[in-house]
């Protein structure tokens, strides 16, 4: 059944953005009928190879790529996502694109729509023909049927649970008469058990039909489960290829994970559990959008510097937000033993909590205001520094503002012409030192620092990250900080806590094997451990 | 060459350029026709003085991030009932302006707070609501006029109910600021009195935006976010700019009737804040961006055009009211090119 050409073959596609190497030499084969994982932590390029095989205009905004993609054993350029349309290339998205006020045909059919054949219908100009709705209605049933989806075709979209929108928009694919190679970019992150099961299995039969499949997860069950191929991506590498008979779960995940050589400071493990308690949370939410955190528990020590890690969307990034009132939450969170009013920015700043955000451009940086008033105003307004009182009002502090600026660029080495500069001018790196200044003025007891190296070069990265560890060395400050980079929180880490689907999976030391994080990550650590102790 | 022209051109702005070309080839005009310079130059700076504290209330608004606010009328509803209350009061001179600003003041408070509270519901859309919140007051205000129990024969109709639509100033605080101190060089006079009172409000709103409540509405209005963040409540800072800008509208209308003479009720604010709108945006103010030197650049911009172009016109074409046509294109014109530019990116 399965033929041995190759639908899609791309080879040695390298890709840079702005002098930055995000993918390097990768090759990807598949054949029809085949269904091929694509496997990758955050960042690892997944997204990239696939914006590159769409053609997306991000990709030749920013001066295209290297290497080859050929489709049925010829070469093609794919410039837009309309040609990779027309070449029989398609895509379930992540976020459903359908219109809500829309028939599930309408939805299925749009932009396709088929015409009526009469005779003054040839007559009228193509945007005004009349569209054949009763025909429309009937390919997309058997759209619909091919997922063994039994709902009626002509419901309107809006109000549809989750899992069916997952269906539409894939018999809107494989509605399509040409579609060759069909993407599916995390499709079971936002379906229940049951109805991921049930995507499984029209995956399967989609790709019976002679389809390739390209799935995109983190979910190793599910690729042991469908997969016939694995390819494995780390860092913007190609790392490997196997098949799935030759591999198995714990493989993948420290594939996935990989040890990394980082060069960066490291320092003494610490007695911590002897410690009181900084933090501690205790059934805690927050309705972070896309983050949520659900009825977490978690302990923090005083003096450690504690990583928060885990996938994206699995809620890691919601926590730091939460206890710093910025999103919705509720739960008790206890800070030195003593119960933290939520939802109030304000009084978790009185608390001595500082928080570096990682929106840095969104949250963190007042981007055309000078570097000295972004580092002072936090301090200023909860704790009335910088401020000379004339009674009746106050009036700012130009004199300390400045000199609290200069010594604090002096100290964290901020580049740039001076404190009066505005911090959109700034590098990445510099940024995230004024947003790390900031908090420190703030004098705080523990430190909140979320995605502190993303879009920062590998040298500020080290300098951001040794200034932490110096921080809680030198001044004691408990420090929690959250990233994607695994690499990087166990450089700098005393332990780390794994999040998946919005709660703790398990805390590591950051000497843990690759093959525990792997397995964290994708939420598999439990089911397996629990199934071993049986 | 080319490119440094080309940053000199994007910091001064075009529209900058474009009203200050027109100004001058207005003022090569003006001599031209032998018109006075040295009078036409006291029209600009009574004008100046006249108009600046009404500009100057749209600097808290863009600051703390509601926006141009179209709403300006509200405040000066309040600036008009103080200034009626010091007529009632049969007061005269200085004590007269004073007692308006002061009895203005609270109402502009209250009526300010309301009308932050409105834009705090509002977020994303403040200007269009606040153009019709300033509307629907002028015209509510209508019908105030004609109950208002005043008595005073200067601001009641003496046969029948209700207000005059204008009321005349003379004898009570008309021109009173104009004439303090005035200085007069040939056919130049100065308004001091006019021009000190406008640099004292600035001041005193420089003042505020210096204070920790200032730079946290400044914080407010550049990045609710970041506000948030800050621990900062940014719907009470935006009530805040909202008050401050409609007590100065209040202040505004007053040190404006003052200057013209008469107090104008029923329509007349229906559409005085446009003009103020468009002459802080001559200044170079955006809808997010605004400071103290916009006002004053804008101000005497703005009313400097529409001194000169009145006269040079009526030079060229001696029929209608050219001036007042020319006024209402650069007005809506300036305001039309800066929403444009709204959200244009970084």
């Amino acid at each position: 059944m399965k033929s041995q050409e190759s639908v899609l073959k791309m080879s040695n596609i390298s890709k840079e953005y702005y002098g930055t190497r995000v993918l390097n030499n990768i090759n990807l084969e598949i054949r029809a009928g085949e269904i091929h994982a694509l496997l990758g932590e955050n960042g690892a390029g997944k997204s990239t190879l696939m914006n590159i095989l769409f053609g997306m205009s991000v990709i030749h905004s920013t001066g295209g790529f290297d290497g080859e993609i050929e489709l049925d054993g010829e070469k093609v350029d794919i410039n837009s996502p309309l040609q990779a349309m027309d070449l029989g290339i398609g895509m379930v998205h992540q976020e459903f694109m359908l219109i809500p006020g829309y028939t599930i045909t309408e939805n299925i059919k749009l932009n396709r729509e088929l015409i009526k054949k009469d005779f003054i219908n040839n007559l009228m100009p193509t945007s005004l023909k009349q569209i054949d709705l009763d025909e429309m209605n009937k390919e997309a049933r058997k759209a619909l049927d091919t997922l063994d989806i039994g709902i009626e075709e002509w419901i309107k979209v809006a109000g549809l649970p989750v899992g069916y929108m997952q269906f539409i928009e894939i018999a809107r694919e494989i509605d399509k008469q040409n579609i060759k190679v069909l993407v599916f970019d995390e499709p079971t992150a936002v379906l229940t058990e049951s109805e991921a099961d049930n995507l499984l299995k029209a995956m399967k039969k989609i790709a019976r039909s002679g389809i390739a499949i390209i799935f995109i997860t983190h979910r190793l069950d599910e690729v042991m489960e469908v997969a016939d191929n694995i390819t494995i991506l780390r860092d913007g590498q190609f790392i490997t290829r196997k098949s799935k008979d030759d591999t198995n779960v714990f493989e993948m995940a420290e594939l996935m994970v990989g040890r990394q050589i980082e060069s960066l400071a490291k320092h003494e493990a610490k007695d911590i559990e002897n410690q009181p308690v900084a933090v501690s949370l205790r059934k805690f939410n927050v309705a972070m959008p896309g983050e949520e955190v659900r009825d977490l528990n978690l302990d923090i020590y005083k003096g450690e510097i504690f990583g928060i890690g885990g996938l994206a969307g699995q809620g890691k990034i919601g926590i730091a937000n939460g206890i710093m009132g910025l999103y919705p939450s509720r739960g008790n969170v206890l800070i030195d033993g003593q119960p933290l009013a939520l939802n109030n920015p304000k009084e978790s700043i009185k608390r001595n909590l500082a928080f570096v955000s990682e929106d840095r451009r969104g949250v963190g940086l007042l981007l055309d205001t000078s570097i000295e008033m972004n580092i002072a105003i936090t301090a200023m307004q909860n704790k009335n520094k910088f401020l000379r009182d004339y009674k009746l009002f106050s009036q700012k502090s130009h004199r300390q503002i400045r000199t609290h600026a200069l010594d604090m660029i002096k100290q964290l080495d901020i580049r740039c012409t001076g404190p009066e500069q505005i911090v959109r001018r700034l590098s990445g790196g510099n940024q995230q030192k004024v947003c790390i200044a900031r908090a420190l003025t703030l004098d705080p007891m523990i430190l909140l620092v979320s995605e502190p190296t993303r879009g920062i070069d590998i040298g500020a990265k080290k300098l951001v990250l040794d200034t932490l560890i110096k921080l809680n060395k030198e001044l004691g400050i408990t420090i929690i900080i959250t990233s994607s980079e695994l690499a990087e929180l166990r450089s700098i880490c005393h332990r780390i806590a794994i999040v998946s689907e919005g709660k703790i999976e398990g805390i590591l030391m950051p000497d843990a094997s690759d093959t525990d994080y792997g397995l964290m990550m994708s939420g598999e650590y439990n089911k397996l451990k629990s199934k071993e102790v049986i | 060459m080319k490119d440094k022209l080309h940053v000199y051109i994007k910091q001064f702005g075009l529209p900058r350029i474009i009203i200050v070309t027109f100004l001058l080839s207005l003022c090569v005009l003006a001599v031209i026709y032998n018109l006075s310079i040295a009078g036409l130059l006291s029209d600009t700076l009574v004008r100046t003085g006249m108009h600046g504290v009404l500009v100057l209330a749209m600097v808290p608004g863009i600051l703390c991030g509601i926006g141009l606010n179209f709403g300006l009328p509200l405040g000066i509803l309040c600036g008009l009932i103080g200034g009626l209350v010091s007529i009632e009061l049969d007061l005269v001179g200085f004590p007269a302006f004073t007692t308006a600003i002061l009895v203005s003041i609270p109402i502009a408070i209250v009526v300010g707070w309301g009308y932050g509270v409105l834009l705090n519901r509002v977020k994303g859309s403040e200007m269009t609501i606040a153009t019709y919140a300033g509307f629907s007051a002028v015209s509510l205000m209508s019908i105030g006029w004609m109950i208002l129990p005043f008595k005073s024969d200067e601001i009641a109709w003496i046969i029948g109910g209700g207000l005059r639509t204008t009321i005349t100033l003379t004898g009570r605080y008309d021109k009173i600021l104009n004439d303090f101190a005035a200085i007069s060089i040939g056919n130049l006079t100065i308004p001091t009195g006019l021009l000190l009172f406008l640099i004292a409000m600035n001041l005193i709103v420089w003042v505020i935006l210096q204070s920790k409540a200032g730079i946290a509405m400044k914080a407010v209005g550049d990045n609710p976010r970041f506000a948030t963040a800050a621990g900062l409540n940014v719907n009470k800072y935006r009530t805040f700019g909202s008050i401050l800008s409609t007590v100065l509208g209040a202040i505004g209308i007053i040190v404006y009737s003052q200057s013209f003479g008469f107090i104008q009720l029923y329509q007349a604010p229906m559409f005085m804040g446009f003009s103020a709108v468009a002459a802080i945006l001559i200044g170079g103010a955006t809808v997010k961006k605004a400071s103290i030197s916009h006002v004053f650049i804008g101000t005497f911009l703005f009313q400097g055009l529409l001194v000169v172009a009145l006269p040079v016109a009526n030079k060229m074409l001696t029929a209608g009211s050219l001036a007042e046509i020319t006024r209402i294109i650069v007005s809506n014109g300036i305001i039309l090119y800066a929403l444009t530019q709204v959200g244009g990116g970084e």
